[in-house]
């Protein structure tokens, strides 16, 4: 299959599409392998297509090249959003993500960037793709390369307490070539997010942390590429956008339902799902 | 480093002073090494490193998870970070971010912790690192390294920075003195074999290894040949120095300032058991935590001296 790089986009319309087709594909990968986690996926898929569609810079035949931009999916098990838009990038043949979670698979449960070049960094233990992410970016610093680091966090995941060191690290050192993103979908394992341990008020927190914040609807397409510019524009500090998302968003019998976090669609629920998603 | 005092001339130095010189001259010739610490510059010495060049180094505050993560991005950009803290922290506090980020994403970051073991002292037991070793040898694709004195720390350093891959690096907070002999150069994997004992070998790492030599001297003039080996690479295990060791002797001894428990003792009873089964004693502290107390005292208190070394080889060998 021929690789298909897209990058640049700035049409609306035309990311919305493409985030269909990475919807598509998640589910279609879950409803194979049966088991990981659908919720999650389908929530930050909006932002991760707009992310590398329109924003990062990146070569799928040449993964390791030095100037491309980073991309780390700190919540690790929205792996199949990484590797839909993966696939539909260019990194591997479409076809491999019939292989997610099987043996001696690169689409591990949770991303492994040894087995799977174009992963930055191996993700799943929550809490620690930011502080990654600021290495990276301290690195770039110091190399002089422009290069950005594009970061994606769970809402739950900002529970742990190493996201507010990373926090700390990030504006004490004035990293403003990172631009992180909290994909708050208010849903994780055991309930709703400010039940199990409440985070609230989120926007508030990250800008008391020496944060530029930027809440949006993080499924709208228009709003999404206006905070990812603005981002870019922030200077002597990071920027975090809170996405106020859905989870399991497209799909509607997934959506806000906190029991489809970790389960997988049924071959009938696809082919609704699919439906849905293409009249949506 | 080398100077042409014999080792006995040598003054005792303690390995993080080593380190910290070490660091800093890697650093003149490095442009890609670049250190961090969680606020313990002064302890570990790192502090040399980060008044010379300021830009390649960062103070992480008190945020050991952190300062590994970010590590493991420096590294992934092309950097060769040395992260530094004591070892109880280094280690324990930091132990998934180094699973994940470092041995599962197998970045090239280098942890040198120093105030391992037991001679911390007086900070008593939650500075006392006894669990170290045995919590970072269990992990896939680490390196752990325990150097003997200050000279064996030089070489350690210089090798681990052109090694490619996650290595730990466990030094002291005392004063030791220098017993490797000159010219000596650390290889990784490969064991310093000082002589091969026919009634003993002892396998000895980081400040073991002077008191195994003691021990050894001692026993020379009861009658009893022990060898002394100091097995600085603790991960992978230099097993050929192990099987000689063990074909030639008929009993093993191991010495080390940590705990019995998954330690180098551990790491010898697992090869010898399955390879080439001899008795194996150990010596190192007990299945507990440390106390406060001055390092000469701890030693004692806890078990791991030239006396302890002696008595257990004598008891061993019905002597």
């Amino acid at each position: 299959m021929s690789a298909t790089v897209k990058s640049g986009i700035r049409d609306v319309r035309e990311l919305e599409e493409i985030a269909k087709t990475i919807r598509i594909n998640i589910l279609h990968m879950l409803t194979i392998s049966g088991s990981g986690h659908t919720g999650g996926s389908l929530s930050a898929a909006d932002v991760a297509t707009a992310i590398y569609f329109s924003k990062m810079k990146f070569d799928p035949q040449n993964p390791s090249w030095k100037d491309r931009d980073r991309f780390i999916m700190s919540k690790g098990h929205a792996a199949p959003l990484i590797y839909a838009i993966m696939a539909e990038a260019g990194y591997f043949p479409k076809e491999t993500i019939d292989t997610l979670r099987k043996i001696e698979s690169p689409l591990q449960g949770h991303p492994c960037c040894r087995k799977l070049p174009g992963i930055e960094v191996s993700t799943g233990s929550l809490g620690q793709g930011l502080s990654v992410a600021n290495g990276m970016a301290l690195g770039l610093r110091l190399d002089k390369n422009p290069a950005r680091v594009y970061c994606i966090m769970g809402d739950g995941e900002i529970q742990e307490g190493q996201i507010w060191e990373a926090a700390m690290t990030a504006a004490h050192y004035k990293i403003d070539n990172l631009c992180a993103v909290v994909d708050s979908n208010e849903l994780q394992i055991d309930g709703p997010v400010e039940k199990v341990m409440g985070i609230q008020p989120v926007h508030d927190k990250w800008e008391a942390f020496g944060w530029h914040a930027i809440s949006i609807d993080g499924h709208d397409m228009a709003e999404i590429l206006r905070a990812l510019d603005e981002a870019e524009g922030i200077k002597g500090r990071p920027t975090v956008i809170i996405a106020n998302t859905t989870k399991g968003k497209g799909v509607s019998f997934f959506e806000d339902k906190v029991e489809y976090h970790g389960t997988t669609p049924s071959r009938e629920q696809f082919d609704r799902a699919v439906k849905e998603i293409n009249n949506g | 480093m080398a100077d042409t005092m014999t080792a006995a001339e040598k003054k005792p130095k303690a390995t993080r002073d080593a380190y910290g010189e070490t660091l800093l001259e890697l650093g003149r010739k490095r442009p890609d090494i670049v250190a961090l610490d969680a606020d313990l510059s002064s302890s570990t010495k790192t502090v040399k490193f980060a008044k010379e060049f300021p830009d390649r180094f960062f103070n992480m505050g008190i945020a050991e998870q952190d300062m590994i993560g970010t590590a493991a991005g420096l590294a992934l950009t092309g950097r060769v970070p040395f992260a530094s803290t004591f070892a109880v922290f280094e280690t324990g506090r930091a132990w998934d971010q180094i699973r994940l980020t470092v041995c599962y994403s197998n970045t090239n970051v280098k942890l040198v912790a120093t105030h391992g073991g037991i001679t911390v002292g007086e900070d008593g037991a939650s500075h006392q690192a006894l669990e170290d070793i045995a919590i970072m040898r269990a992990l896939p694709n680490m390196t752990v390294i325990v150097p003997a004195d200050a000279a064996e720390t030089v070489s350690v350093i210089n090798a681990v920075a052109e090694y490619i891959g996650p290595v730990y690096v466990r030094l002291g907070r005392s004063n030791v003195p220098y017993v490797m002999p000159d010219g000596y150069e650390f290889k990784l994997g490969k064991a310093h074999v000082f002589h091969t004992g026919r009634d003993v070998n002892i396998v000895a790492a980081g400040i073991m290894v002077d008191m195994a030599l003691r021990a050894a001297e001692i026993l020379a003039k009861e009658g009893i040949d022990a060898g002394v080996m100091n097995m600085a690479t603790i991960k992978p295990l230099d097993e050929e120095a192990l099987l000689n060791a063990a074909r030639s002797s008929k009993l093993i001894v191991t010495a080390e300032e940590h705990s019995v428990i998954g330690g180098l003792g551990g790491a010898v009873c697992e090869f010898l058991s399955e390879n080439c089964p001899v008795p194996v004693k150990r010596v190192g502290t007990q299945d507990t935590f440390g106390c406060s107390g001055s390092p000469a005292e701890l030693l004692k208190y806890h078990g791991i001296t030239v006396e302890d070394i002696i008595e257990t080889i004598k008891r061993s060998l019905n002597k």
